[in-house]
């Protein structure tokens, strides 16, 4: 038992609602088939697939809760697993913020799901594989890389009588391409929900030419420089910046988002409304994305529709809990499943071409916090550095060690281009001035 | 959706780590009492090894596995979630037409036994097409049927809930008490209990025990708010490492406290509401060149960054190409037997067999021994981190033991054992070591850290930085980083102190591999001067 109907997940719930003697229940099933494969040194290293279903039950007696999961379905373990809940319900100390569960929800239409890419076979994975390893063992390159692809589904029910379903596709591929001397290293990565869009041959040139442009990258002083960050090198940057859009931290004080209210004055206490970024900067979650969408529901059922965070640089919305909501008197906005960010309409090629002097980064690499109240990280550039003269790129640089604010970044915007789908998302490459590398790096 | 979105853990940094939250969820207690049969698993194991070597492999073993978690959350005075998981399964790896294949089910019948591992040896065949080397395993001699367990006092598994939720509560209370605004505690538990057969007669089984209790502190003052993590470590220990002994604490005037074999949860969290207030009020770091002296809570995740994972010989042999990343310490480097990775102070040693650590085990996942040995002796590489199929690629033929799978679903790879820095010969003390110091910076517990794919360029934050003026701690200071190059820095490794000092520290979620998994390794120190680093300034006006 693996991907279950929406039919068969109604009944199978409905079953195991009828069990529960709680005040509220909440029951779920989580199922996923997945396959996998992984290459390196030009040769497949460990392939694999993996099923499997869980049953989650929460139940709740006044404030108490409890959560218990199992993946066996049978009458006996189904009544188990709700006894269990209840156990560990009335064990729990009582949590003040406990929230009443939703009642019946109204959904949008979902747009993950790809019957093509439920169909893909151990067959295909090593064609994709192969697609990539021929031509870079051709070019005397090592390639190393991983294929994974994914059927889920998600069925959520509740005593108070709210039901969603959703399933969703998703395959995953990047390569990472190097020199047989380890002096050149390129790398490319492609997601998408629809498996018949993935060219491994197509996507691996990219990482070729990469591998073999950076040998020998020249050494450039670390200092502030206009870059252009392909949607991989910023994609971290940015989902870090919209993980911080948390009302209640904002609103206690611990966020970049917080506002200092002067002792014994009252005001607004996050920076909702704030203009914070370049006009041009629009994020937003949207789970009806064409190219990038995401289930039109949250974890706990409520249902998902566009959120806008940021509109022409301006704070628009924050998530938070229902919880918080309430006490703060707003409306309870889930966080989103995606992260579409608008750009113009030049391609990446448009963008060097425009430029005068500039560094391409592809990917930007080990990525951490060093100040939450500014946003500043740490990381590397990493898989093809190159500086850029006179709209071409010129030659290779040595990898550089940046330390950067997200919110200084979408203050210093020179263009935007077209967004592309990485991780689950829509990103623009962007042009960024006074982009700050730290230190330089021998990595290759 | 991913299953962690289930079992929701709010709260300040802990979205950051990698919860291996799946599986049966049940009362942990429960389970305890009724444990699988070692007969049974012995059966089935044979059942997985007869049906493989039936389909043609040429070696297999299987590992049935139950892994026990609990985890329990709180926020200032509430608990926000209890949660117990189970998950077992069994699974199987083989070697056929000389290639790896793997397989796994949560389906214990015989018949879905014998199914997973024909399936495992299907995928090797199949894989087998594009297998340019075959594996070559270095030998290991059968154990016949073996147990080992983790030398725990009290098994947490067994402890009240209401005896973990008032210990975090009360750590909660200490450090809002004394300034702190906001806290989260976690308590992990976790208990592996392993099975391992394989066609070479080895029957190992294995009780392994985890725990940590990590906090989140935040203080929120006129200019801002400031962060304060515990310094517990993540141990191999049971509920005893709770105790908050005093025989194990080690008090460095002027600056904090810290933990041996056990740890004092509401001191450190009371501590850490009064360092945050100093926190607001600190002046930040003047960038430029200092003296550090780092204590073994924070130079722990500098070797294991620094050290343990440039030394893993799959990374070295570009196996984690795509993902984590290669290792400047190639292998003409080793061969050289020159390397100088660090000063002739240096010596760094590998090992799976140090009690209280989160790497000790008596056998590793593919039945290999535990042990102990050098990888950098008097400051020169001499060896690396290695399993069965990989050490004669290092000219050598007894296998490291270092294979490691985070459940019995996922394949077992090369994984860190514990990298650790001998202590002096000498037994002196933290507060000898700083004492020489005229202008440095001491550094205590993990902060940010940050390290290229091939482990040159590093950049470390900490918890707490004290500044030195001649050789006393003076001022607490703020926004300090020091970047450094690996081979630079350890070779500016001028004293450490000695064993009386030693203390472990560790890393209970190493993520590594495609899919990614997690593992659990402890690094051993004591407290030691760095001459010379560069200290960045962190603090930025938006």
């Amino acid at each position: 038992m693996t991907m279950i109907s929406q039919d068969t997940a109604k009944k199978l719930l409905t079953k195991v609602l009828a069990f529960s003697k709680a005040d509220e229940c909440a029951v779920g099933l989580e199922g996923k088939t997945a396959g996998n494969i992984r290459y390196a040194r030009n040769t497949v290293s460990t392939a694999g697939e993996e099923s499997d279903v869980e049953l989650f039950v929460q139940s709740t007696f006044g404030k108490r809760t409890g959560v218990a999961t199992i993946n066996e379905f049978d009458d006996v373990s189904l009544e188990k697993v709700v006894r269990r809940s209840e156990e560990l319900a009335k064990l729990a100390p009582e949590n003040e913020e406990y929230m009443p569960l939703f009642g019946k929800q109204s959904y949008l239409e979902s747009k993950t799901h790809s019957p093509n890419t439920a169909k893909v076979t151990p067959a295909d994975r090593a064609a994709a594989a192969e697609a990539s390893i021929v031509p870079s063992k051709k070019n005397k390159l090592v390639a190393s890389g991983f294929l994974e692809d994914e059927e889920t589904f998600t069925a959520i029910m509740n005593s108070k009588g709210l039901f969603a379903y959703n399933t969703s596709t998703n395959v995953d591929f990047s390569v990472t391409i190097r020199t047989e001397d380890g002096k050149g290293s390129g790398w490319v990565t492609r997601n998408y929900t629809d498996v018949s869009q993935l060219d491994t041959a197509k996507a691996s040139q990219i990482a070729i030419q990469k591998a073999m442009g950076s040998v020998d990258g020249k050494e450039l002083e670390p200092g502030k420089y206009t870059v252009i960050l392909e949607p991989a090198a910023s994609v971290t940057l940015l989902e870090n910046m919209a993980r911080n859009f948390d009302q209640r931290s904002a609103d206690e004080g611990r966020s970049f988002l917080s506002k200092k209210v002067k002792d014994g004055e009252e005001g607004p206490t996050n920076k909702l409304g704030e203009k914070m970024f370049d006009e041009r900067v629009n994020i937003y979650s949207d789970p009806q994305d064409p190219t990038a969408p995401t289930a039109p529901f949250s974890w706990d059922g409520y249902p998902r529709k566009r959120t806008d965070w940021v509109k022409n640089g301006v704070i628009t919305n924050m998530f938070n809990s229902p919880y918080w909501a309430k006490k703060t008197k707003t409306e309870y906005i889930p966080r989103g499943g995606n992260l579409i960010m608008t750009g113009g309409s030049e391609s990446l090629e448009d963008m060097i071409k425009n430029t005068r002097r500039g560094i391409l980064v592809t990917r930007l690499w080990y990525i951490r916090s060093l100040d939450p109240q500014t946003l500043l990280y740490t990381g590397l550039t990493r898989d093809g550095t190159f500086y850029i003269e006179d709209g071409k790129i010129k030659y290779p640089i040595k990898n550089f060690r940046f330390n950067e604010s997200p919110i200084i970044m979408l203050n210093n915007i020179e263009a935007l281009g077209k967004p592309q789908r990485i991780d689950g998302n829509m990103i623009p490459p962007m042009k960024i001035r006074d982009f700050t590398f730290s230190s330089l790096s021998d990595a290759v | 959706m991913q299953r962690r979105d289930f079992i929701k853990l709010g709260g300040v940094g802990v979205g950051s780590l990698m919860l291996p939250i799946s599986g049966i969820a049940v009362s942990a207690e429960q389970l305890l009492d009724k444990p699988m049969d070692v007969a049974y698993k012995k059966k089935l194991a044979d059942i997985a090894l007869n049906a493989a070597k039936a389909k043609g492999a040429t070696y297999a073993d299987a590992r049935i596995g139950r892994y026990l978690n609990q985890f329990v959350t709180t926020r200032e005075t509430r608990v926000d979630n209890i949660v117990n998981t189970e998950s077992a399964g069994i699974g199987v790896r083989v070697i056929a037409n000389g290639t790896w294949g793997f397989a796994s089910t949560s389906n214990m019948t015989p018949d879905s036994v014998a199914k997973t591992a024909e399936k495992a040896v299907e995928v090797a065949m199949a894989n087998s097409k594009f297998q340019t080397s075959p594996v070559k395993l270095a030998p290991v001699k059968g154990t016949g049927e073996v147990s080992w367990n983790t030398p725990i006092k009290k098994n947490a598994m067994q402890v009240p809930i209401k005896d973990k939720v008032d210990l975090l509560l009360s750590a909660n209370s200490a450090a809002m008490e004394n300034g702190a605004n906001y806290i989260t505690s976690i308590l992990f538990v976790v208990n592996e209990q392993k099975y391992f057969a394989s066609t070479e007669g080895s029957y190992i089984d294995q009780d392994v025990h985890r725990l940590w209790a990590p906090f989140y502190a935040t203080a929120i003052g006129e200019n801002g708010f400031k962060q304060r993590q515990g310094l517990g470590n993540p141990v191999g220990m049971g509920f005893e490492y709770l105790d908050g002994l005093e025989e194990d604490k080690i008090r460095i005037q002027g600056a904090n406290v810290g933990y041996k074999n056990s740890y004092d949860i509401v001191e450190d969290a009371a501590a850490a509401g009064k360092q945050l207030k100093a926190k607001l009020a600190a002046k930040s770091v003047e960038p430029g060149k200092y003296d550090l002296v780092l204590d073994p809570a924070h130079l722990m995740l500098t070797i294991h960054e620094s050290v343990g994972h440039p030394l893993e010989l799959d990374r070295v042999l570009g196996y984690e190409a795509n993902y984590a990343g290669t290792s400047f310490a190639t292998l003409d480097k080793w061969r050289s037997g020159k390397f100088q990775y660090g000063s002739d102070m240096v010596n760094l040693f590998a090992d799976k067999t140090q009690p209280y650590s989160l790497g000790n085990v008596g056998y590793d996942d593919e039945g290999v021994k535990t042990k102990e040995w050098d990888l950098i002796k008097d400051g020169i590489l001499v060896n690396y981190q290695a399993t069965r199929d990989q050490v004669h690629m290092i000219d050598q033929n007894e296998s490291h033991g270092c294979s490691y799978s985070q459940s019995w679903r996922d394949v077992q790879f090369q994984r860190m054992p514990n990298v650790s820095l001998r202590p002096n010969k000498k037994d002196i003390s933290a507060e000898d070591v700083i004492k020489d110091v005229e202008k440095g910076i001491y550094i205590a517990g993990r902060g940010s850290f940050s390290i290229d794919q091939q482990r040159y360029n590093f950049q470390f934050g900490g918890q707490l930085f004290y500044e030195i003026k001649d050789g006393k701690i003076v001022d607490q200071i703020e926004d300090v980083a020091y970047q450094s190059n690996t081979q630079e820095f350890w070779n500016n490794c001028v004293q450490t102190a000695g064993k009386s000092d030693y203390r472990l520290g560790g890393s209970f979620f190493d993520g590594k591999g495609q899919p990614s998994q997690v593992s659990a390794v402890s690094h051993g120190c004591s407290t030691t001067r760095f001459n010379n680093i560069n200290v960045i300034n962190t603090a930025r006006n938006v």
